[in-house]
């Protein structure tokens, strides 16, 4: 159940991951090769077995709503790639340009 | 070992004693520290950050407050290194990543803060797998980190860089990060003790995140007193972190008793795996036997069934939280960016191309895989069902035995190189850590011999909240035995 080439590009399609053709491959190999030994899974039976996402599950954790101080804008675009003013600088979102 | 070795690897405490009498210095301690970092980061490259000037003002500010006989925390003046993914105000934090290679964050982490609090020295940020994906620190990308008792191997991971610099004395303790073994692994491999807590017992807040369910900070220590002394500092609910538990933290130190009469003691006999050194198997069931002498009841022949689908489960969940957590890095709000376009989906898949690493793209592909439309219940939704039944299985053991032994790692440190290019058999160097993140639950490791001249680790394993069962256990056994104060030679 080896990966297809056009199976690796739409994962990194959706995960927004450039590759370049080596790591096409390479991922091809590896994924396919992880993949195939994970497939002990299907060997479980889990019928009626509810999931698990947090293994020490807390419920409806709530707090009040209470002001409080924020960091000031220097500090927080003072890791900024590109900004302008108080704003972080962004690529166009509709075209190009 | 050399004269500087001597003062640092000292004990918390038994630097505190020696705080406290005033027989060294806060400051002196620090400087010790820094001169030792010089003399050994060439050869073992634990660090990423040295931290000098923030060490001795630190340091000056603790030392006038032990003069003043105001210094309230055992931590008070004693050298900390700190897995460089928990954020530092004002102290690069860069997961060893290019992603983060400038990354200066404002806040601190709710662990630091703690230890700030403590008036505690911070003399480094360690060397980790990058993103703390991975079993040997090698996933760096900005070096490997050798291990001290053989500079050829691996020092483990992902807090490689945190357990080579106690075993070496760079700090007196450090803090790690474990989501599948990333402190007991190198705690194992360098001869120290290192304590994976309950998950939700210390904050996560400000520890940049790998897979949240999953992800747990402890301490990485020289023993287990001194791990007691650490988890006391950082454990205890944080509003800002909504997975930390709403129950008080008891004082760990209380529990650091030698008797270990009435306790139940299981060995699940799946951690002795296929593939596993003999030599390492001879260690841990000397080290078993070792406890029972010391009044423990051991039943050596129990099973938990589901053992072995735990790594398949844990490698579906851990990189699906992760490719979710790892969205976050578009090259927009911080961190590295790919300048040389103004296309924006272009802009983000070469940022993310180039500022990650092998071991973080194979991930982030794999999680995302297993969270796409059509596999998501085949894989996502079933492992997190085998999830279920690993728990239970762990819920019914505890029924009947107050901890259990295994093996930290099914082999000694590895040589540099050898799995790096073999995700799977990288993977399968967590086989004994990785179930216990899987159901929340602590674990310490603890120097329990060598086998060729290299370090073994002992994983003692406790229901969810109970630290002081497995600390007790872990305490009684180095009362009794030597191997957590033997030092590398270097």
């Amino acid at each position: 159940m080896k990966l297809s080439r056009e199976e690796v590009l739409h994962i990194a399609r959706l995960a927004r991951l450039g590759l370049d053709e080596a790591e096409v491959d390479k991922f091809r190999e590896q994924l396919s090769e992880l993949l195939e030994s994970f497939a002990v899974l299907q060997r479980v039976d889990t019928t009626g077995i509810t999931p698990t996402a947090h293994s020490i599950a807390l419920e409806n954790v709530v707090r009040s709503d209470q002001v409080a101080a924020s960091l000031p804008p220097d500090q927080i675009l003072a890791n900024a790639p590109q900004k302008e003013g108080d704003f972080f600088r962004v690529r166009p979102v509709l075209g190009d340009r | 070992m050399s004269a500087i070795a001597n003062h640092s690897q000292l004990t918390i405490h038994e630097a505190h004693q020696l705080l406290k009498t005033r027989q060294i210095s806060a400051v002196e301690l620090a400087r010790t520290c820094l001169a030792r970092i010089r003399e050994v980061e060439p050869e073992l490259q634990a660090l990423v950050t040295v931290t000098d000037e923030l060490a001795l003002s630190q340091a000056q500010k603790a030392e006038a407050l032990i003069a003043a006989g105001d210094a309230q925390s055992p931590l008070s003046g004693i050298p900390v290194l700190i897995k460089d993914n928990m954020c530092t105000r004002g102290v690069r934090t860069t997961c060893s990543s290019r992603m983060l290679g400038d990354f200066v964050p404002p806040y601190d982490a709710t662990v630091v803060e703690k230890l700030t609090s403590c008036h505690a020295v911070i003399v480094g940020k360690t060397n980790m797998d990058e993103f703390a994906m991975g079993s040997s620190t090698e996933n760096s990308a900005f070096f490997p980190t050798r291990n001290p008792w053989d500079r050829s191997r691996v020092p483990g991971g992902s807090s490689g860089g945190s357990a080579v610099g106690v075993a070496a004395g760079e700090a007196i303790y450090a803090l790690g990060s474990d989501t599948g073994g990333s402190i007991r692994q190198p705690a194992g491999f360098c001869s120290v003790t290192g304590l994976k807590p309950t998950y939700g017992r210390v904050s996560r807040y400000g520890l940049v995140a790998f897979a949240s369910s999953l992800d747990q900070i402890g301490p990485l220590t020289q023993d287990v007193a001194d791990c007691a002394l650490v988890l006391n500092a950082i454990a205890g609910y944080d509003p800002r972190d909504s997975t930390s538990v709403p129950y008080p933290a008891p004082d760990y130190t209380q529990c650091l008793t030698d008797d270990l009469n009435g306790l139940r003691l299981g060995v699940p006999k799946e951690y002795f795996v296929e593939g596993m050194q003999p030599e390492v198997a001879t260690v841990i069931r000397t080290a078993i036997s070792r406890l029972e002498e010391l009044g423990a009841g051991i039943d050596w022949e129990v099973s938990l069934p589901h053992t072995p689908y735990a790594l398949a489960a844990y490698y579906i969940i851990a990189p699906s939280e992760a490719s979710a957590n790892l969205a976050r890095y578009d090259g927009v709000k911080y961190g590295f960016s790919y300048l040389e376009t103004n296309n924006m989906w272009q802009a983000m898949e070469k940022t993310r191309q180039r500022g990650f690493g092998p071991e973080v793209k194979r991930r982030i592909m794999l999680g995302t895989y297993a969270l796409s439309a059509g596999y998501y219940d085949a894989w996502y939704l079933k492992a997190q069902k085998v999830r279920t039944l690993i728990r239970q299985e762990f819920d019914q053991a505890f029924e009947k035995y107050d901890a259990l032994v295994t093996p930290t790692s099914p082999t000694v440190p590895f040589r540099i190189g050898e799995k790096v290019d073999d995700p799977l058999q990288m993977y399968l160097s967590d086989v004994c850590t990785l179930p216990i993140n899987i159901a929340g639950l602590p674990a310490v490791s603890i120097p329990a011999g060598f086998a060729d001249g290299l370090p073994v680790g002992m994983q003692i394993i406790g229901k969810p909240f109970s630290e002081e069962t497995i600390l007790k256990i872990a305490y009684a056994f180095q009362q009794a035995t030597d191997w957590h104060k033997r030092k590398p030679a270097i």
